[in-house]
């Protein structure tokens, strides 16, 4: 797990040889990332299968911020996600902390209540928790999607495992110079989790991102809908409408995603495997 | 256990309730809470407006008389189990094909252009799809034409749909079981291969008795987590053909969103959702007890 490039096992299907070992890796990547080349091709596209209406170059694009406010919905995804991001790195990082250095009555059975919380899909308690959203009166507002998301069950198991493999030396060696426990988690354990939490912020970046269950249900003005829920209205505004401008839409909405993807692919990774350990 | 953390002292017990505070206030009041809420609202017929009525099990009996809902559990099912063997079958095939042999820049390349679409949103996946499968001017319609089969009807037939919602669903999702078992076959020691190797075991059976049971305890926990996210789809099929056409698409979770928020059938919806967690939880047990029995832990 740790060096998963230093790894080469030898193929178990050596005889499919190496000419077809490639030619199926090569059809597979293709069919992954040929239908954005695709999509990004059709943006740009100047002729509309569906309208037959000529454009040319990036007047899709323009299109979709004619047609649906693209700049509002950019602005209520990402206050969404980077405050539940956040909100999700702070406590699980104290949770989890907690989880793993100090012990005090209850300890296994608060733990053990938090993991089955992972248990139940949310689609399940969506019911009760828009109830309880109403009665805040937090109905059809941005809090709404941001407020029950903060806390994590599994960002907390997370970075209680992160605080397990730091030394426990460290924190003794700075109570022994004088740190009390809040200097010692914020100036010695904090600052060596930061790996650990930006697996948690990752993922909940890529997870909220793109979430359209919640906003769905959440929200009922458009100017509180998310970008996801706003591409799927552009279709539906539309009709039989501009291919290109819904495509356009689109490939705006991933350029975050894709930004994650090239310069966090490594704790994007090893994020999404982290909840499978044997 | 006890070497790891510190003993309880006074001058911690702050700390320790103002760090549990946030999550365990909220893990309560929007995780806990919402289940037992659910447990008693599915008991109740509700419909937001006038006092809940509590009428026994006869949610749970309507479940079984509705025939929309039956059929969406069965969809749902098939789904789970088709979705999870391609699924675990293509990403384990390709996840041996990248950790073979190979310089490091391709396994990276081929690494992360299979795990992209993990990244992407479903609803512009299922938007994108939509395009690709349209039955006039869709790209794969168009292919098809010209290979000489003919238009096929992929989102406007029963089969067809489900096809596409398939296709669609493992495209974006078969990622996640290849990462994983590229970190189960990163973790078989090469001393295993080279040993085996050399007692005549290679290709097939080696592949079948070695690197199979090896990551067999991988295997399970993908298995295990495909079926509880295949389980929960919605996404997808409610994008691509809003459950149709007639029910054909319809999913549990489907089922759970219409009842409460178009119905306002929030005692239905909440027996829909209890019944789901069900079946999640008995899979899981199944799952786990079998895994005693087969699965190797070396």
């Amino acid at each position: 797990m740790s060096n998963i490039d230093a790894v080469k096992t030898r193929s178990s299907l050596a005889g499919l040889g190496t000419f077809g070992k490639y030619l199926v890796l090569g059809i597979a990547a293709f069919l992954t990332i040929g239908p954005v080349v695709w999509t990004l091709i059709t943006a740009l596209n100047p002729q509309d299968p569906v309208t037959h209406v000529t454009t040319t170059g990036f007047e899709a694009f323009v299109d979709v911020f004619e047609k649906i406010p693209v700049w509002l919905y950019v602005w209520n995804t990402a206050l969404v996600t980077v405050l539940v991001a956040a909100g999700q790195m702070i406590s699980a990082a104290m949770a989890g902390y907690v989880f793993a250095r100090f012990d005090f009555r209850g300890k296994n059975a608060l733990f053990a209540v938090i993991l089955a919380t992972m248990m139940v899909p949310m689609q399940v308690t969506i019911v009760p928790v828009f109830m309880l959203i109403r009665g805040m009166g937090l109905a059809d507002t941005l809090l709404a999607l941001i407020i029950p998301a903060l806390p994590t069950a599994f960002g907390t198991f997370l970075m209680r495992q992160y605080f397990m493999g730091l030394p426990v030396e460290l924190g003794e060696a700075a109570e022994i110079d004088g740190a009390g426990p809040w200097k010692t988690f914020f100036s010695i354990y904090l600052p060596l989790s930061a790996p650990g939490l930006a697996i948690v912020g990752i993922l909940a970046f890529n997870y909220h991102w793109n979430e359209f269950f919640r906003p769905l249900i959440m929200t009922i003005s458009e100017q509180n809908f998310t970008l996801p829920l706003g591409l799927v209205s552009l279709q539906g505004k539309l009709g039989s409408g501009s291919v290109s401008t819904v495509l356009a839409g689109v490939i705006i909405s991933m350029i975050p995603a894709l930004l994650v993807f090239v310069f966090g692919q490594k704790p994007l990774r090893e994020g999404l495997t982290a909840g499978a350990g044997k | 256990m006890m070497s790891t953390t510190t003993s309880p002292r006074k001058k911690n017990r702050a700390l320790v309730w103002v760090f549990l505070a946030p999550t365990v206030i909220g893990l309560g009041l929007f995780s806990v809470v919402p289940i037992i809420g659910s447990v008693v609202l599915a008991f109740f017929r509700w419909d937001i407006i006038t006092a809940p009525q509590f009428i026994g099990f006869d949610n749970f009996v309507q479940m079984g008389a509705n025939p929309t809902i039956r059929v969406s559990f069965f969809n749902t099912l098939t789904f789970v189990v088709a979705a999870v063997i391609v699924q675990l079958a293509v990403a384990l095939g390709l996840a041996i094909l990248v950790q073979s042999r190979m310089p490091d820049w391709l396994r990276t390349f081929f690494r992360s252009a299979l795990f992209f679409p993990l990244i992407l949103s479903a609803a512009s996946v299922s938007l994108i799809m939509a395009y690709l499968f349209n039955y006039e001017f869709g790209l794969i319609n168009q292919f098809l034409t010209l290979i000489g089969v003919g238009k096929v009807g992929w989102l406007t037939t029963g089969f067809g749909a489900k096809v596409v919602v398939l296709i669609v669903y493992v495209w974006q999702n078969f990622g996640f079981t290849f990462l994983m078992f590229i970190g189960g076959i990163a973790g078989i020691p090469k001393e295993v291969y080279e040993a085996s190797s050399i007692d005549g075991v290679v290709g097939w059976s080696q592949f079948r008795h070695i690197t199979i049971p090896l990551i067999s305890p991988t295997m399970l926990v993908a298995s295990v987590m495909a079926i509880i996210n295949a389980l929960q789809i919605f996404d997808q099929p409610w994008v691509l053909t809003r459950g149709g056409p007639g029910d054909d698409t319809r999913t549990a979770v489907m089922v759970i969103y219409e009842s409460a928020f178009r119905q306002l059938d929030f005692g239905g919806a909440s027996a829909v959702g209890i019944v789901l967690t069900l079946v999640i939880m008995v899979v899981t047990g199944i799952q786990f007890q079998l895994s005693k029995r087969y699965v190797f832990y070396g």
